[in-house]
């Protein structure tokens, strides 16, 4: 009678490590899997020829050129400005620099519609700025008209989504030995080259990963257009939202969203691509 | 050594001992000089009027405990951190305002800090390449300093991929490559375990005898690396400077009671000293009833007073031999095996002292009493008051 009991134990051992997996991929499978397996087969409702017909349309490549054009010009916008903040927070320190890296973080907690408001209030045709300039050149016109169009959403996302490359790069600024920079200087190297030679390859997988992940989230942006109320500028989720709610073509909008998904996930490849290939020929510290 | 890496062509100093320790400073022509400076931290001060002059072609060890200062100093030197008074001069000029480039100084530091995604070459052609140096000079001299540190056949090599004592002779042909008049080296061997320390250490004094103009300054808290490779060694503590000399006259002679208990062992016996005339070259000191015969410091003022007596283990005997005419009862109080010799533990007088005794020998054994010998010249005198 006593003999089986421990193999019982032992059975009820293994089990639970199968069972462990069952939670998460059940709420993968209802969260993710489902939703995205219903999206699919609804896009191909219509067959293939529906498939070329929603991507031969000219709205759809319209869409498409925009969202590239704001998503790459947004992640560039991004990578410059969080490139040259980062650089002054963690190298040039002055007064105040460390309540403006805590402003950052909070910053990243702040909702992206926010901005487009915030912008708004600056830049709108009532805002602060063209208030004070149509006031000063006595017209009823305001000057300044770039907040509704492409100019306007990129300069919104850049504005949102730089702390998001600022955090990644002074994460990696903060792995640099001090003792490199000072080498390099002792041995005759200008500003200029240390930042080049030493800080720039030190930072490239954070910058790396900083612009693929703003150019994944602003492929994807909507709230910032969405209340900034660009109406020339439709992207690929502007699309999908007037497809899917205001025409309920669900059909072409299920188009949309797969190729919307394809295009992030092909984008996604493509860095990693990149990035092993730097690691390897440049042994990238990361 | 690692196992692949060929050794300096010169074998190293610590091969023979004692002569460099005992070799004064070969050129008196002031370098660099420390003027009356000070650095602060915050509110905290981490350097006080520090005055210190190197001589061209001289190595400088500065020595002392952990927040000395004597890193400060050098990163002072190096320009990475501004002084808030005195100067710094260079051949007399002053240099306190230059930047790290624009004093040209090679620097090699603890951790190596090697720029990890350059190949062994890239990372010895830094500074060249700030210099702006044709690609042929460049190719020279990258292979001549590899060469010089034994690392040529590493050039393709990325530091990762090496060892530390690699690595920390990659950091020295890089600073020599840009052909440095001064050479600031900030506690180079600590990161090394010890064979490879002692081995570094021989191939930097071998360095220090090839390339005789060039000045270094060599910051370290292991005393026997700047006994063996300075010049002169000078003694920090609490941002001060309190003793400066050649290695052997600082060891022998030293000027303080700090100086004796941080270099090398020692023993400390508070003594009486009674009034002298002004002529006698040795002095008879009390050590409780007993009397011993010590050399006359030079600046002994004559006036009778307390002092310390300072007497190194291994200058005192257990046997009696030629010469060592000062005589110590004692009692022994312990014995422990150090592998080249017996650490021996008495009292004398009321007082503690310890004796290198010879490890072939069987030590005494504890609760006897014995005899200790030592030479006049052995003992050392300090006020009670340094």
């Amino acid at each position: 009678m006593s003999t089986p009991l421990p193999l019982r134990i032992r059975r009820g051992l293994r089990l639970p490590r199968t069972l462990w997996l069952l939670p998460p991929l059940a709420v993968l499978g209802l969260v993710f899997f489902f939703p995205l397996y219903e999206l699919v087969q609804q896009s191909l409702s219509g067959g293939a020829a529906h498939y070329l017909r929603v991507l031969h349309a000219p709205i759809f490549l319209s869409a498409l050129g925009h969202t590239l054009q704001i998503g790459l010009l947004s992640t560039l916008g991004c990578l410059l400005l969080g490139g040259v903040l980062a650089v002054l927070l963690a190298f040039v320190p002055f007064p105040g620099s460390s309540l403006l890296s805590r402003f950052i973080d909070a910053f990243l907690a702040y909702p992206s519609f926010l901005i487009a408001l915030s912008l708004t209030f600056i830049y709108g045709a009532a805002g602060l700025v063209n208030a004070s300039l149509m006031q000063l050149l006595h017209t009823s016109v305001p000057p300044l008209n770039f907040l509704y169009t492409t100019t306007g959403v990129v300069l919104a996302e850049t504005t949102f989504y730089t702390p998001f490359v600022l955090r990644l790069l002074l994460a990696a600024f903060g792995t640099i030995e001090r003792a490199q920079i000072e080498v390099a200087q002792s041995l005759g190297a200008s500003p200029w080259q240390v930042l080049r030679e030493i800080i720039a390859p030190a930072a490239l997988p954070a910058l790396l990963a900083g612009g693929s992940l703003t150019l994944m989230l602003t492929l994807n942006e909507f709230g910032i257009i969405f209340y900034l109320g660009a109406k020339g500028v439709i992207t690929l989720p502007m699309l999908i939202y007037g497809k899917a709610i205001q025409e309920f073509d669900y059909a072409q909008a299920s188009v949309i969203a797969v190729v919307s998904i394809v295009l992030s996930l092909a984008l996604y490849a493509l860095y990693r691509l990149s990035f092993n290939r730097l690691q390897r020929d440049h042994a990238l510290p990361l | 050594m690692n196992a692949g890496t060929p050794s300096l062509p010169l074998p190293g100093a610590l091969s023979a001992p004692g002569s460099h320790a005992e070799r004064e400073p070969a050129a008196s022509i002031e370098h660099i000089r420390f003027d009356g400076v000070g650095i602060r931290y915050g509110r905290q001060t981490a350097l006080s009027g520090f005055d210190l002059t190197l001589h061209a072609g001289e190595a400088l060890a500065l020595l002392g405990p952990s927040g000395s200062g004597k890193t400060t100093a050098l990163r002072a030197l190096a320009g990475f951190i501004p002084i808030a008074e005195g100067h710094i001069r260079l051949h007399g000029r002053d240099i306190s305002g230059l930047s790290p480039q624009q004093r040209g100084f090679g620097i090699v530091v603890q951790n190596y800090a090697l720029f990890p995604h350059m190949s062994v070459a890239d990372n010895v052609a830094f500074g060249l390449r700030a210099r702006r140096l044709p690609r042929a000079e460049m190719r020279t001299r990258i292979e001549h300093y590899l060469e010089l540190v034994g690392m040529r056949q590493y050039a393709r090599r990325r530091p990762l991929d090496l060892s530390g004592g690699q690595q920390q002779r990659v950091a020295l042909a890089r600073a020599l490559a840009i052909r440095p008049d001064v050479l600031l080296m900030d506690e180079p061997l600590s990161a090394l375990d010890a064979p490879l320390r002692r081995e570094m250490l021989g191939e930097l004094i071998t360095l220090h005898r090839e390339l005789p103009d060039l000045t270094m300054l060599f910051v370290t808290h292991d005393q026997s690396e700047a006994l063996a490779l300075a010049d002169r060694v000078g003694l920090l503590r609490d941002g001060e400077l309190l003793a400066l000399d050649v290695p052997k006259r600082l060891y022998d002679r030293p000027p303080n009671r700090f100086t004796a208990e941080f270099l090398g062992q020692t023993n400390l016996l508070a003594v009486e000293i009674p009034q002298h005339p002004d002529n006698d070259d040795m002095l008879n000191v009390c050590l409780g009833k007993q009397v011993l015969r010590v050399p006359r410091p030079d600046d002994w003022t004559g006036a009778p007073g307390p002092g310390w007596l300072c007497l190194r283990p291994h200058l005192l005997s257990l046997e009696p031999a030629a010469g060592m005419n000062n005589r110590l009862d004692s009692r022994v109080l312990g014995a422990e095996w150090k592998g080249s010799h017996y650490r021996i533990e008495l009292e004398a007088e009321g007082q503690t002292l310890h004796v290198e005794a010879n490890a072939a020998l069987p030590p005494p054994a504890v609760g006897n009493r014995t005899t200790l010998s030592f030479a006049p010249t052995a003992g050392w005198l300090l006020a009670r008051d340094v």
